[in-house]
C-alpha cells in the first residue's frame, strides 16, 4: 500500500488527467518529489523557486493542513491520503 | 456593455478565456477578471450612472455580466447613513455607516451572487452550489430560486439557526458537515472538480468576487463623487476589503473622480485573527489558524486572499485590528444604540475595530470615515438575546406601575 494523492483539475493535464496517484515516500517533500519523477512539472507548479509550497497552494494530509503539521516535511506513510486545494474565497 | 478582455491570473498574470475557471494551471494563483478600461472609460460618465437603476446594476460597465441579463432582486445601492450618534461618541465628525444589511437577504452576498448567478445562466449550468459561513448560503438559495436553478449548499453544522432557517426557506438541498468552514471548504473544492455545478466561491469565484466591488463605487458616487479618507471593512477570507478597494481605484482609473487617498483598513474577531497577526508581524504571508470566535461568518483561519489584503493594507496605509471577542456584542449594541442599525456579529467586530483605530491616532476627527456594516443582526440573536429581559406586567396601571418600579425602570 502506498500514499494516495488527489489531483485537483489544474494539474490534471500534467498527470496525464489522473485524478489519484499513488507513491511510495516517507515525507510531504518525498511524496512531491515521486510525483515529479512520474509526472515532469508537477513540482513546479506546487513549489516556488526556493522549493517552498506556494502561496496560493493548501496541501493536506488526511484533512490536516500541512502548515499545521511539519510543512514539506510532514512524515506520509502508507495509507495516508493527500490532497492538494487551491484557495477558495470566503463564504 | 460588457468590458471583459480575460481571465488573468493574480500570481503570474497568464491570461485564460472567460470560462467558470478559477484557478492557474501554472501557478495556481486565483484567476481575476480583467478589463479594457479605455473602453470602460469611453462609455461611463457619472451622469450615466446616475441614470441607471438604484442598484448595484447601475454599475454594470465594471461587471462581467449585462444588467439587461442580471439576476437582480433590488441588490445595493443601500444607504450610506451619516452616523452623528455614534461619531460624537467615538470623536469622529464625519463618520458614515454604509448599511449593507438591508440587501435582499441582508447581507453585502448579494452582490457577488447576483453577479454569479447571472454568469452560471449564461454558461448554462443547471446547479448553483456554495460552501458558506451562512450569509452566502441565504443569497444563493434566493438567487438560485429566482433563476429557477437547484441549488445546494454546504455549511459548517455549527451555524447560526437563524442562517440555516434564513436559507431553508428558500428550498436549497442543506448540507451541514461537521468540523469548521475551512475543513468544509477543502471538502467542497475537492468536489466541485467532479461536478458540473456552478460553484459561486470556487469555479465561478473570478465573477463573484467583482460583485464585492460595488461596494466600493457606492461610497464614492455617496460621498458625492468623492473616495472618503477610511474605510474600516470586515475581514473573513480578505477578498471583500480587496474588492471596495479595487472599486474605487477604478474610479479613479477610468476618470470618475480624480485621485483616492483612501486608508484601507480591516477587522477581524480576535479569534480568527490571521490577517492581522500576519500585518503585526510584518509579514506577506498568512499562517492559518482554527477559529474560535462568536463572529461564525467570519470564521475562516486559511483566508485565500489574506496575500491580498496585506499587499493592500501596505498600499494605502491601512492597519489591521482585531476586535476581542467580549467587544464583539458591545459593538452590536453601542451601533444599535445609537444609529438605529442592528447589524451581525461581523458588524460588531467592525465597530469595536473602529473604537481601536480611533483609540490608537490611526483616524483624525475631520477625516471622512466608512464602516462597512454587511450582515443584518436578526441572523445571530443569540448573541444579543442575553440582554432581553423585558419588563412583565398584566394589562391593568397597577400591576403596570408594580412591575415598572420593582424593574427599577
Amino acid at each position: 500500500m502506498s500514499v494516495t494523492v488527489r489531483i485537483p483539475t489544474p494539474i490534471r493535464r500534467v498527470t496525464n488527467g489522473e485524478d489519484r496517484v499513488a507513491v511510495d515516500a516517507e515525507t510531504l517533500q518525498g511524496v512531491i518529489q515521486a510525483m515529479e519523477d512520474q509526472y515532469p512539472g508537477v513540482k513546479a507548479r506546487l513549489c516556488d523557486d526556493q522549493g517552498e509550497i506556494r502561496n496560493f497552494v493548501n496541501i493536506y494530509i488526511n484533512g490536516e493542513d500541512v502548515r499545521f503539521l511539519e510543512g514539506l516535511g510532514s512524515s506520509t506513510k502508507s495509507g495516508d491520503e493527500i490532497s492538494i486545494v487551491p484557495a477558495v474565497a470566503g463564504g | 456593455m460588457s468590458h471583459v478582455k480575460s481571465l488573468r491570473c493574480r500570481g503570474c498574470g497568464s491570461d485564460y478565456p472567460v470560462e467558470p475557471l478559477n484557478v492557474c494551471e501554472f501557478c495556481f494563483g486565483p484567476l481575476e477578471v480583467s478589463y479594457d478600461y479605455d473602453s470602460i472609460a469611453r462609455s461611463v460618465t457619472r451622469e450615466s450612472i446616475e441614470k441607471g437603476p438604484a442598484t448595484m446594476w447601475r454599475y454594470d460597465d465594471f461587471l462581467p455580466v449585462d444588467r439587461k441579463d442580471a439576476v437582480d432582486m433590488g441588490t445595493g445601492f443601500t444607504p450610506l447613513v451619516r452616523a452623528k450618534n455614534l461619531g460624537r461618541m467615538l470623536g469622529l465628525d464625519r463618520l458614515y455607516i454604509k448599511n449593507d444589511a438591508v440587501n435582499p437577504t441582508y447581507s453585502f452576498k448579494d452582490r457577488p451572487v447576483s453577479v454569479t448567478t447571472t454568469k452560471a445562466l449564461e454558461f448554462e449550468f443547471e446547479v448553483l452550489a456554495c460552501v458558506s459561513t451562512g450569509n452566502l448560503m441565504g443569497s444563493v438559495a434566493a438567487h438560485g430560486a429566482r433563476a429557477g436553478m437547484k441549488t445546494i449548499v454546504f455549511f459548517p453544522a455549527s451555524l447560526e439557526k437563524g442562517k440555516i432557517v434564513g436559507a431553508a426557506v428558500y428550498g436549497p438541498t442543506l448540507v451541514a458537515l461537521e468540523g469548521t468552514y475551512d475543513d468544509a471548504n477543502r471538502f467542497c473544492s475537492e468536489l466541485a472538480d467532479n461536478n458540473r455545478w456552478a460553484f459561486v466561491n470556487i469555479n465561478m469565484r473570478p465573477y463573484y468576487a467583482e460583485g464585492s466591488k460595488t461596494l466600493g463605487y457606492e461610497v464614492v458616487e455617496q460621498l458625492g463623487w468623492k473616495a472618503p479618507d477610511h474605510c474600516v471593512v470586515p475581514a473573513a477570507s480578505g477578498e471583500l476589503h480587496t474588492k471596495i478597494w479595487k472599486g474605487i481605484q477604478e474610479m479613479t482609473d477610468v476618470g470618475l473622480i480624480d485621485r483616492a487617498n483612501t486608508k484601507m483598513h480591516l477587522a477581524q474577531p480576535e479569534g480568527s485573527s490571521p490577517i492581522v497577526e500576519a500585518f503585526r508581524m510584518g509579514s506577506k504571508q498568512v499562517r492559518p489558524v482554527k477559529p474560535d470566535t462568536i463572529a461564525k461568518s467570519l470564521a475562516i483561519g486559511n483566508p485565500a486572499a489574506g496575500p491580498f489584503a496585506l499587499e493592500t493594507l501596505a498600499a494605502t496605509g491601512g492597519t489591521a485590528v482585531a476586535a476581542l471577542e467580549e467587544e464583539i456584542e458591545e459593538g452590536i449594541r453601542l451601533l444599535a444604540e445609537t444609529e438605529g442599525i442592528f447589524t451581525e456579529t461581523a458588524g460588531g467586530v467592525v465597530i469595536s475595530g473602529l473604537r481601536r483605530l480611533v483609540n490608537e491616532g490611526k483616524i483624525g476627527r475631520d477625516e471622512v470615515t466608512v464602516a462597512y456594516v454587511t450582515g443584518n443582526g436578526f441572523k445571530t440573536i443569540e448573541v444579543v438575546e442575553g440582554n432581553v429581559r423585558p419588563v412583565h406586567s398584566a394589562p391593568n396601571l397597577d400591576s403596570f406601575e408594580a412591575a415598572m418600579e420593582a424593574h427599577g425602570a
